[in-house]
């Protein structure tokens, strides 16, 4: 058996590859978009793309599977708010050839807009979730879960976090399964979700949770580890390695499989210790439960609710044992490290512009969210993922076209693609004024430069069609859309001044490569 | 069990410098593991890498207060680590200022004591002058894998292991670049 030193999101790729996947979409988001870039880069027996978003890159999946394939999408947590309305659906359709979601959840919000704890969308849209503890088991783990999805017909779900997706470790190497394409079979009862089809459905999958419970105690992926009967720590993730380095002697409760969880197990192993902790990063999702089963536990009252968990926390909660500091605090200010735009991007001119002219600006997500930050502040929202053009019409309702005129929304090529298109429809068609920048830099920068629909190449790196953002803009409505270089400040200072002061709507595309991209 | 944090600049080659080592231990047969902080540090914000080797490593992250090592690429990086350190722990220091986006922009400046503070403060510390080495090596680039030559001469592996990690992870036509980069960090210490 040969092993190698892999991260986690490379990991996941091996274990889709070996459990003979055969398509692959998603959407980039830290932490998750290594995996996707993996694949394209390892394993072409797998049809990877990068899908215009999160949903459509669900839905592909979902499409593919049904077709008979295995399948694999993947998407940062905020991404599964994008997807989950297929997500829910799809759960009560089933599968045909195995489907996994990869869902990289980022306690801490090292690179996201919040912490949301998506374990909660397994037990809200029913569906069995796994989440490794290692490098090892995400690949062990990816693999299991096409199994279990074929097994239960069932989307499987595998959450990961960043302190797995990019953490490092010897990973065991397999072979590729030669798994067949299946046939599609129509079969509209599965697979068409009228109330009469959906209702019957719900009900099947009420009652196969019993049957997906029993096999979360008897699989080994949720597994007692004895040791001391005193303490007995329930945990999952990444915490369970924090647990195991400063708790060596306590009896543990290993949850890889976060849904549904292991009830006798639980119970077991309740029965087995004198005091039950559960140690978990973000919500009191396992502790909750354990609660609800009529235990008593230490968990949230002694382990933080928001930020990343670190073994010195784990340590002094479990252990009341406090850092040692080895030198003095120095007294002097430590100036910070912020990122930045880098000397030369383009977005920068056009916040130069922006800043110059004191406008409101409506935000979005990608590199050009810095502008929020010295030397700029340019930006006062931000939310989501085309958020910006959405909110720019909300405040012109508010304030009367005033306001747009002293407004500005941006927002990058590869996220107006992904969800900017359906809020420019409704600013035109109800009837705002505003003017939207698209600061397009032909590329999806943030997460490290992967093509999009504008850029004219897929992930596997084809040749394919080039959208044309300007003929979008004009086919939605949008009859003022202009193309200039930001570099050219001054004219993009007269442009930017006439479109918000004309009262209709308009888009500027500013044209410029960012400057990292190859 | 050791625990070594590198830390440094965005574009510095702190990853690569902790694959490398990485490999090294894996070869002599040690579970390792890492942790990394990726996303923005591409625009120029800290970037960390975590590394631990041992019969059998559980955390990828290192506790504070129990770092065997810490290798800093840039002198004010060094000191955002200090809560990692113990008495015997090794701090190696690269003399080389990079000027944050908050002194860039005048708001703050870039403190003027922290050698004097480290020297002070810091029983096991070594700053190193990397620049002739630099120059020797023929690359500013080659700046990670001096680092590791300096921090090589702590641990126990052979030489011929870090040279064949080298050439594994490093582009062909660098790969005697870095070599030579390597032991003239090496050297250093
Ligand atoms: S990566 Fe490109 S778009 Fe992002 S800040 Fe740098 S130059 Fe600008």
């Amino acid at each position: 058996m040969t092993s190698k030193v892999m991260l986690g999101n490379e990991a996941i790729a091996r274990g889709a590859w070996e459990a003979g996947c055969h398509v692959a979409a998603g959407y980039p988001g830290t932490p998750s978009t290594e995996i996707l870039e993996t694949i394209a880069a390892d394993y072409r027996d797998i049809k990877a793309q990068w899908s215009p978003n999160e949903k459509v890159a669900l839905e592909v999946a979902a499409g593919a599977s049904i077709a008979g394939a295995r399948s694999l999408s993947t998407m940062k947590h905020v991404g599964l708010n994008v997807a989950a309305d297929p997500l829910f659906t799809f759960s009560y359709t089933g599968v045909n050839g195995g489907f996994v979601i990869i869902n990289a959840d980022d306690p801490g919000a090292w690179s996201s807009q919040n912490e949301q704890d998506n374990r909660h969308y397994a037990r809200a849209a029913k569906l069995p979730m796994l989440e490794p503890s290692s490098p090892a088991e995400a690949r062990e783990f990816t693999k299991k879960a096409f199994e279990i999805s074929e097994k239960f017909d069932r989307t499987v779900i595998v959450r990961i976090t960043t302190r797995i997706a990019h953490s490092q470790g010897i990973v065991e190497l397999g072979d590729r399964e030669n798994v067949p394409v299946k046939d599609f079979v129509r079969d509209p009862k599965k697979y068409v979700m009228i109330p009469a089809h959906a209702r019957p459905k719900h009900k099947k999958i009420e009652e196969q949770q019993a049957e997906i419970m029993d096999y979360s105690c008897t699989s080994g992926l949720n597994r007692i580890e004895w040791g001391g009967k005193k303490r007995g720590i329930i945990t999952n993730g990444i915490a369970y390695q924090y647990v195991k380095e400063v708790c060596p002697d306590d009896s543990v409760l290993k949850i890889g499989m976060v849904w549904p969880l292991p009830e006798k197990l639980i119970n077991e192993f309740a029965a087995g210790v004198e005091e039950l902790y559960v140690v978990e990063e973000l919500d009191p999702f396992i502790e909750d439960y354990v609660k609800a089963m009529g235990y008593e536990v230490k968990g949230k009252d002694i382990i933080p609710l928001c930020g990343e968990l670190t073994p010195e926390i784990v340590d002094e909660a479990l252990n009341g044992n406090k850092t040692v500091k080895a030198v003095p605090e120095y007294a002097g200010d430590l100036p910070g490290r912020p990122p930045g735009l880098c000397k030369g991007c383009p977005h920068a001119f056009v916040f130069d512009v922006i800043k110059k002219l004191d406008l409101n600006v409506n935000g979005d997500i990608g590199c050009y969210t810095l502008g929020v930050l010295p030397p700029y502040s340019a930006m006062h929202t931000q939310g989501c993922m085309g958020a910006s053009i959405g909110m720019h019409l909300g405040m012109e309702k508010a304030h009367g076209p005033e306001m747009a005129a002293k407004s500005v929304a941006v927002i990058g090529d590869s996220t107006f693609i992904h969800s900017g298109i359906t809020p420019l429809i409704d600013l035109v068609y109800n009837k705002g004024t505003g003017t939207v920048i698209i600061m397009d830099n032909r590329t999806t920068a943030m997460t490290g430069h992967q093509e999009n629909p504008a850029t004219g190449k897929t992930l596997m790196g084809e040749e394919t069609f080039e959208l044309d953002l300007e003929a979008i803009c004009k086919a939605v409505g949008v009859k003022r859309v202009r193309v200039i270089d930001p570099k050219d400040k001054d004219e993009l200072e007269k442009v930017l001044s006439e479109e918000i002061s004309t009262r209709e709507p308009s888009v500027i595309i500013t044209k410029r490569k960012c400057i990292l991209k190859r | 069990m050791k625990s070594v944090i590198f830390n440094g600049v965005g574009g510095q080659g702190v990853i690569l410098a902790s694959k490398v080592l990485m490999e090294v231990a894996m070869k002599n047969g040690y579970d390792v593991k890492e942790s990394e902080v990726h996303g923005m540090a591409q625009r120029g914000g800290s970037v960390e890498c975590n590394v631990r080797f041992g019969e059998k490593v559980y955390s990828p992250l290192i506790q504070k207060g129990k770092a065997d090592f810490i290798v800093s690429f840039e002198l004010l990086e060094s000191m955002r680590k200090t809560d990692y350190l113990n008495d015997d722990t090794v701090l190696l220091v690269n003399r080389e200022q990079i000027n944050p986006a908050p002194v860039e922009i005048g708001v703050m400046e870039y403190p003027s004591d922290i050698e004097e503070w480290l020297e002070k403060n810091v029983k096991n510390v070594k700053i190193l002058d990397t620049k002739d080495a630099l120059i020797g090596a023929g690359t500013k680039k080659a700046l990670n894998i001096v680092m590791l030559g300096s921090l090589s001469k702590y641990l126990e592996f052979e030489l011929s292991d870090w040279e064949d990690a080298i050439k594994g992870l490093v582009k062909e036509q660098f790969v005697e670049q870095n070599i030579k980069a390597f032991n003239l960090g090496r050297a250093l210490v």
